[in-house]
């Protein structure tokens, strides 16, 4: 039960990050491999926000409002050149993104992993810790939830979002309708790089350390949630993800706990072999 | 007259790379016999060597299948761990024959690796671009983890490798021996790249659906490419475990198989000569911040690299910047020598040669059809009818 409960919180970490990859992917077509080290630029804001002696609240905003213009600046300077190119070529400048990212950080902050300060930190709440469940895996499902809640309401209901679907059913006649395809790939990578500050928060109410490898693994992991769940479906990254939380978690437990790497990725390959486009993916012909 | 100026051309260019590898190597075996090679550029040496190797194997997958891997570094993970495991237990039966131990090895590791790519070319088989780029990491991931966890391989400690360290400080001649791989390997992709079979993978890579359509066995071919980058990238691995005690899961990181990536992108995408160009200066670059791993520069080396591709990427491929590309890349320097005759031609003839027949090996990922770029892309067709209007 408490396997359980801390495997979905992580898995909703997971599912966060995930719906940058396959927003981002649905949209632009295109692999942000830069955004798991996003995640890491919001651990460091909130790191140093604190540092300065400023409330949480205060880190929480300065870190998703630094990762959303970071989210913009990205696409602007290195994607945008590309639109039109070789999927390589874009996706080995996304790789080139995401170590440019991760250089920057170790030599700002150094490449040892620093604590985040002791006001990062939710107040207990006796009755859950007796039965071993954390405040912070709790607030992190909850706060998980609510924001993937409202990631779904935003592209059902708001014009924008249908903008977003129409981009990413077919580009060519979306732009004909009048939508304004460059504005909506930007906006994609804001909002997609806000919910990798909010994953980075979370991260950070766990393993309450900064590092500028902090982002890759979660990063790669939740790029394979996206993958299981099918890449560009929004309701598959949040399956995914937290499949893949689960997954991790209980195999910590297990006898099998040093494999965990070994089983994650075990997993995306054979869910990939027996069904290439994913869990929830849509089957595309590819055409002459 | 043209035509012959032409063959000297490529018979040039074909030997260029033996050139550069033989260039190394007499280098080394100069200094080897006037007593003046110390063990640190020995160990350079063989660092360029399997850095060669790492790169134009990967080169093959990137370059010319057109698939992104990005578990090259995981392939040289399990030559490396089984071809050192062969190799210490080789050495406790023969002490004295350690050339043999290390030609036995390299080949064991070496075709334990093509197994291993052998699997993973069969996902590449229904997955392709995204999806495959990201079947390789994790295939990179679980074969770190898994050796991570065997003791008999040293577990968390690394793979113990003492005993068949090859070089000495009196004899560093490891160096000789990487070489020679490096020249079979360099005469094993070119002859391969510019055969029938070479010809077969870059059509997959241009269009897949076409060359299948053409009777191209797409599954050999891929599964092929695989083995055989896995085949030399195991090589490179079993070299490694002859320089280097312990082997260590952690070397063989995601970020090695980017230090590859940024070899072979730096040196050209389908470019044997400018992966092995880059290779060699990549290597120079990390041994002369060998000392300083954990330091600033280290950082700055990441950063730098970093820059590389993406500016490299850009530069070659943004659709923005097509025309400053034919302007000033380094083909259109070079074709502004061969053939000044090409702009002087009327239109109507200028648009035969807008008809690919013949695609160039190295014109980068996107076929390139304007005839001031690159003057090789043009058809035979397109040629005679250029010369005759001359005249």
């Amino acid at each position: 039960m408490i396997t359980l409960i801390d495997g979905l919180s992580l898995g909703s970490i997971y599912a966060l990050i995930a719906l940058g990859y396959t927003m981002v992917y649905g949209i632009a077509k295109m692999l942000n491999f830069a955004h798991g080290d996003v995640i890491m630029v919001g651990a460091y804001a909130i790191m140093v926000t604190l540092s300065c002696s400023l409330s949480p609240v205060v880190a929480i905003i300065v870190s998703v409002v630094l990762c959303t213009l970071l989210g913009m600046i990205i696409e602007k300077l290195a994607y945008r050149p590309l639109r039109g190119a070789s999927p390589l070529a874009v996706l080995i400048t996304a790789i080139g993104v995401s170590y440019f990212l991760q250089g920057l950080a170790q030599i700002i902050f150094g490449a040892e992993s620093k604590p985040v300060g002791s006001s990062w930190k939710l107040p207990a709440i006796p009755a859950l810790n007796k039965h071993g469940i954390t405040t912070a895996a709790l607030v992190t499902l909850i706060c998980g939830i609510i924001i993937m809640v409202v990631l779904t309401l935003f592209i059902k209901c708001t014009k924008t979002g249908s903008a977003m679907l129409a981009v990413s059913e077919d580009r060519g006649a979306a732009t004909l309708m009048g939508v304004n395809v460059n504005k909506i790939i930007t906006i994609t990578f804001a909002i997609g790089s806000a919910l990798a500050a909010f994953a980075g928060m979370f991260y950070l109410l766990q393993i309450p350390n900064a590092e500028p490898m902090l982002g890759a693994m979660p990063g790669i992991t939740a790029f394979t949630a996206a993958v299981i769940g099918g890449i560009g479906s929004i309701p598959g990254a949040m399956v995914g993800g937290i499949l893949l939380g689960v997954v991790e978690k209980f195999c910590l437990a297990s006898p099998l706990s040093s494999y965990t790497v070994a089983v994650k990725f075990s997993l995306l390959i054979i869910i990939l072999l027996v069904k290439p486009t994913g869990l929830l993916g849509k089957v595309s012909r590819e055409k002459v | 007259m043209k035509n012959n100026k032409k063959t000297t051309n490529i018979k040039f260019k074909d030997y260029v790379n033996y050139v550069l590898i033989g260039a190394l190597l007499l280098y080394g075996l100069v200094l080897l016999l006037t007593g003046g090679l110390r063990l640190s550029t020995a160990q350079l040496l063989v660092q360029m060597g399997y850095s060669i190797i790492l790169a134009v194997s990967l080169n093959l997958v990137v370059g010319f299948l057109g698939e992104l891997s990005l578990g090259h570094a995981g392939f040289m993970c399990v030559g490396a761990y089984v071809g050192g495991f062969c190799a210490v237990f080789l050495k406790q039966a023969m002490p004295e024959m350690k050339l043999i131990i290390l030609i036995i090895s390299m080949l064991i590791g070496g075709i334990v690796a093509a197994v291993f790519g052998f699997i993973i070319g069969l996902p590449s088989l229904r997955l392709k671009g995204d999806y495959l780029a990201i079947v390789t990491l994790a295939f990179g991931e679980i074969v770190r983890n898994v050796f991570m966890n065997q003791q008999a391989f040293g577990g968390a400690r690394g793979l113990t490798t003492g005993s068949i360290i090859y070089d000495t400080r009196r004899s560093p001649t490891l160096f000789i021996a990487v070489f020679v791989v490096v020249l079979i390997m360099i005469f094993v992709i070119q002859n391969l790249v510019k055969s029938k079979h070479g010809r077969a993978i870059t059509a997959i890579r241009d269009n897949e659906i076409a060359a299948k359509a053409m009777g191209i066995n797409v599954t050999f071919y891929k599964l092929f490419v695989f083995i055989i980058a896995a085949f030399f990238a195991g090589c490179a691995g079993v070299i490694y475990s002859h320089t280097t005690t312990p082997v260590l899961y952690s070397f063989f990181s995601y970020n090695k198989s980017i230090e590859i990536l940024v070899m072979v992108v730096l040196g050209g995408m389908g470019n044997l000569t400018g992966s092995i160009i880059a290779s060699v200066f990549i290597a120079y670059v990390n041994f002369i911040l060998q000392n300083q791993l954990s330091g600033p520069l280290a950082s700055l080396r990441m950063l730098v690299y970093a820059i590389i591709l993406i500016v490299v990427v850009i530069f070659g491929n943004a659709p923005a910047l097509k025309n400053f590309r034919e302007k000033y890349s380094i083909s259109a320097f070079f074709s502004r020598f061969k053939k000044k005759d090409a702009a002087n031609r009327k239109d109507d003839e200028a648009k035969w040669h807008r008809v690919p027949t013949k695609i160039k090996m190295d014109a980068i990922l996107s076929t390139d059809l304007n005839p001031n770029s690159d003057m090789s892309i043009h058809g035979d067709l397109g040629n005679n009818d250029g010369k005759g209007g001359d005249k």
